[in-house]
């Protein structure tokens, strides 16, 4: 029955590695400037755990195989290095591996969350609430008017609480359901909560960040990729999270500006 | 660490009515029973839940039979409504954390097993010990309450974030009533924990025979030591955080709540709140509670695994120190819940490199395990069958960590069925085949007769390859991107992952269908099983010394003298066996395997 063991063992560490290099599901394919970052550091922690998880899986079955049942022959064999030698490689070969990982992990996000948006980047603001993305372009005057929580109301498609009455800024924003943007144009992305925690999840844009209420957050990305592409939330938010989604068009900058004046027209 | 203690057990007298002895008992052996009992009620609960969530995320619109029973809002025509499905998956959660994952490795069996392995006649505080029982007993009553009230038990999941979870009813159904009984039953279950790690602390501390040095504990009483320690302080910080949230439910405070909220058009009258302090207190207990799952496990599975290898593991002093890092580390990288919350981006660095360290004490306690197998004489039964998918479990959730531990690939993977598939792999399914390892192992000495090992095996065999079918899928969905907590998969990129669902929904329901051959075997055993010996794997500590099942004074009234440590296997002595009782003075003769 030990070696029987052993070989599911065998079978099922074999089984499950095998999706995995036949890439059989994979997330979209990456269309920002970062992404490629993120899944260089996503594809070499595989190869290391993928080799932990082989080594670890097929050493177990070895053992089971070989000592499952055996009677005592002379003297006891014990482990080659003994316990000092695996507790060495222990923390040798996983020290410094987890050593690595942190060191070239910590780039990619350093990329994403410690460079700031250019000076040119071209904000957008988002509002996450149940179980809607909104988003708010400034318009000419390039500023986003004052929320007034307090006149949010979607009966009359007030969304963002806005006061053109006496905000001048806000006279100008364009308030939208979906989101384009120009393809190779930086975007910063400002973060607002309606209601309670949502999350901004692009997996083709490589992006995830949570909204928080009471903390306006912002992201900043590059799209390379002219197409649609899904933005969901995956912070769960109540009844309607599942439905939660909106879709982020990226088109060249031509058909950009015509879809903004058309948006503007139709405000 | 070599001290002798010889402090006295505690003493008192026999139940001498059928109440004290079976209901209200003080005795540390009954509530180790109860308590499991209670886990196998818990778990069966939970399991349902968990059948029910897998036939509608792969079959949303299917008519599920006599669900409209249970909610007819929840289910109109067996049809299972998202917001239904959230509010079983949140009682799935919390009921499979706190009331089984929690209390069947720890509660139960430290509570029946660590006095006696300590040499006690019972723990010092034994009616606080009952208290602990009851109280998590009424903290399970009132959580399961939830299913009664009118809009149902809470859908925010087991995390219940704030300000969904504090805002109240208009925040969906079963916000308002539902979360409050929630955060009622997990602040009651906290005060019962930390009745039982008090005892726990206490009784290692000061509770041992003569002769039972720390070192000569066996490692399952250090395992149970150790989560009372992360006990002790991790359900310190979730209970205060219970009763603030409650607090914002009904005495109008804002603890979770800030300022300019609407809902349906309406602004929320709360403000000065911090949606992220809840996350933070969460975490400060959810992270060691992962440990609190699992390192009891650890402790069981390596005194299941030294009995039968017949030999020392390599180093128990490595294994030893390996848990007590990993309880401390479990307090230093809980914000890696919350890489992409808004959290400072510099904190999620600081909480990344202790997170990859905990690789490190990990892999040392399985290189040692799988070093330990190396000349051994392993023997093959249901519990050494557990241990060793233990280990296989505990390996296979433990590599995704490497993932997770990363803030940058989280971004890709947070709030996904990878995490989804990690933990349920090293927290759950590895805890879970601690507890039949450990059911296996002590069920004679526990009930007094013997499980059925074909009955076990065959249980074994199913689970393992069951259970891989399940949740290694989980990673595959998570690295696709597939959210977890959807309801239903209507995004065009989820679309195509529907049959891996159903897949593993076939293979949720097949190896849930299983447990029945464990419950059978279980119940049956219990009345028609063979009767116990007292020693049936001829181990060394000293639940190994006494009848199965033992007296109700465990001893006998007359306290152990302890002079070895429980790994005295594959010794050479005058009566030819290969193990050497923990209170016997008999020394091995030359020429053992240790020689």
């Amino acid at each position: 029955m030990g070696k029987f063991l052993a070989v599911t063992i065998i079978v099922i560490a074999i089984a499950s590695a095998i999706p995995v290099v036949m890439h059989t599901w994979e997330p979209p394919a990456d269309i920002s400037t970062h992404g490629h970052l993120i899944d260089s550091q996503r594809d070499d922690t595989m190869i290391e755990a993928g080799v932990s998880f082989l080594a670890a899986q097929i050493l177990l079955a070895i053992f089971i195989w070989q000592f499952a049942g055996s009677k005592r022959e002379g003297k006891r064999k014990t482990f080659p290095g003994g316990a000092k030698g695996l507790v060495g490689a222990a923390l040798v070969l996983v020290g410094a591996e987890v050593l690595a990982l942190g060191a070239f992990g910590t780039k990619a996000w350093a990329t994403v969350y410690f460079t700031p948006p250019k000076a040119d980047a071209m904000p957008i603001q988002v509002q996450a609430g149940q179980f809607a993305f909104y988003f708010r372009y400034p318009g000419p005057d390039g500023k986003f008017g004052p929320i007034h929580p307090e006149m949010i109301n979607e009966g009359t498609q007030n969304l963002f609480g806005l006061d053109p009455e006496h905000d001048v800024e806000s006279r100008d924003d364009i308030v939208t359901a979906e989101m384009a943007i120009p393809v190779n144009k930086e975007i910063h992305l400002l973060m607002h909560a309606k209601d309670v925690s949502h999350s901004f999840y692009v997996p083709a844009l490589r992006v995830h960040q949570d909204f928080v209420p009471g903390l306006d957050l912002s992201l900043h990305f590059t799209a390379t990729q002219v197409g649609k592409y899904e933005i969901v939330c995956s912070q769960l938010c109540g009844l309607g999270h599942y439905n939660m989604r909106a879709y982020l068009e990226v088109m060249s900058q031509a058909d950009f500006d015509d879809w903004q004046k058309k948006q503007a027209a139709a405000q | 660490m070599h001290e002798v203690s010889a402090a006295p057990a505690a003493h008192h007298g026999p139940p001498t009515t059928f109440i004290r002895k079976h209901v209200f008992s003080t005795d540390h052996k009954v509530i180790g029973i109860q308590y499991y009992h209670l886990a196998l009620v818990a778990v069966v609960v939970g399991m349902v839940l968990s059948w029910l969530m897998r036939i509608h995320l792969g079959w949303t619109n299917a008519a599920i039979p006599g669900l409209q029973a249970l909610s007819a809002n929840g289910a109109p025509g067996g049809v299972m409504t998202p917001e239904y499905y959230l509010q079983l998956m949140t009682m799935h959660a919390t009921i499979m954390v706190f009331f089984v994952l929690t209390t069947a490795p720890f509660a139960a069996f430290g509570n029946y097993f660590l006095p006696i392995q300590t040499g006690a006649e019972d723990m010092p505080f034994p009616h606080f010990n009952m208290m602990s029982f009851w109280v998590t007993l009424t903290g399970f009553l009132v959580l399961v309450s939830a299913f009664f009230v009118s809009d149902g038990p809470p859908l925010a999941g087991w995390t219940s974030y704030a300000p969904l979870s504090a805002i109240g009813k208009a925040a969906g159904p079963g916000q308002g009533a539902g979360q409050v009984i929630w955060a009622t039953a997990l602040g009651i279950f906290c005060v019962g924990q930390l009745l039982g790690a008090l005892n726990f602390i206490s009784t290692v501390l000061d509770m041992r025979c003569k002769g039972m040095t720390l070192s000569r504990l066996p490692v399952s009483a250090w395992a149970w030591f150790i989560t009372s320690c992360m006990g002790l302080t991790a359900f310190a910080v979730l209970m205060p955080a219970c009763i603030l949230l409650i607090l914002d439910h009904v005495a109008g405070t804002s603890f979770f709540i800030p300022s300019g909220l609407v809902i349906n058009d309406q602004l929320i009258p709360h403000s000065g709140g911090s949606t992220l302090l809840w996350q933070h207190l969460f975490w400060f207990f959810g992270h060691p509670e992962v440990y609190i799952a699992i390192v009891p496990g650890m402790g069981i599975v390596t005194h299941v695994l030294v009995t039968n290898m017949r030999r020392p593991m390599l180093s128990m002093k490595a294994i030893l120190y390996s848990m007590w890092a990993l309880a401390f580390l479990s307090y230093m990288v809980y914000g890696h819940h919350m890489f992409v919350s808004g959290m400072n981006p510099f904190s999620s660095l600081v909480f990344s490199f202790p997170t990859l360290m905990i690789t490190i004490p990990s892999t040392i306690v399985v290189l040692i395990w799988i070093g330990s197998l190396y000349g051994s004489q392993l023997r093959i039964n249901t519990a050494s069958l557990f241990a060793l998918g233990f280990i296989s479990m505990f390996v296979s959730g433990g590599v995704s960590g490497f993932f997770l531990a990363q803030p940058s690939i989280d971004i890709m993977l947070h709030a996904t069925y990878f995490v989804v598939g990690h933990f349920h792999m090293v927290m759950g399914v590895a805890a879970m085949f601690g507890i039949f390892s450990g059911t296996y192992f002590w069920f004679p000495k526990m009930y007094g007769r013997m499980m059925d090992e074909t009955l076990g095996k065959i249980h074994f065999w199913l689970t393992f390859v069951g259970t891989y079918c399940i949740f290694m899928p989980f990673h595959y969905l998570g690295w696709a991107g597939n959210v977890r907590r959807y309801a239903a998969f209507t995004d065009d990129y989820l679309k195509p992952l529907i049959p891996l669902h159903q897949f593993i929904s076939v293979a949720a329901l097949f190896t849930g269908a299983v447990q029945l051959i464990f419950i059978y075997n279980f119940i049956n055993s219990r009345f028609r099983g063979a009767p116990a010996p007292p020693n049936p794997w001829e181990g060394t500590s000293l639940e190994w010394i006494m009848p199965s099942p033992p007296p109700w004074n465990n001893f006998g009234g007359k306290d152990p003298v302890v002079y070895h440590d429980a790994e005295q296997y594959g010794v050479k002595t005058a009566s030819g066996a290969d193990y050497i009782m923990q209170n016997s003075p008999e020394q091995a003769l030359p020429g053992g395997d240790g020689d």
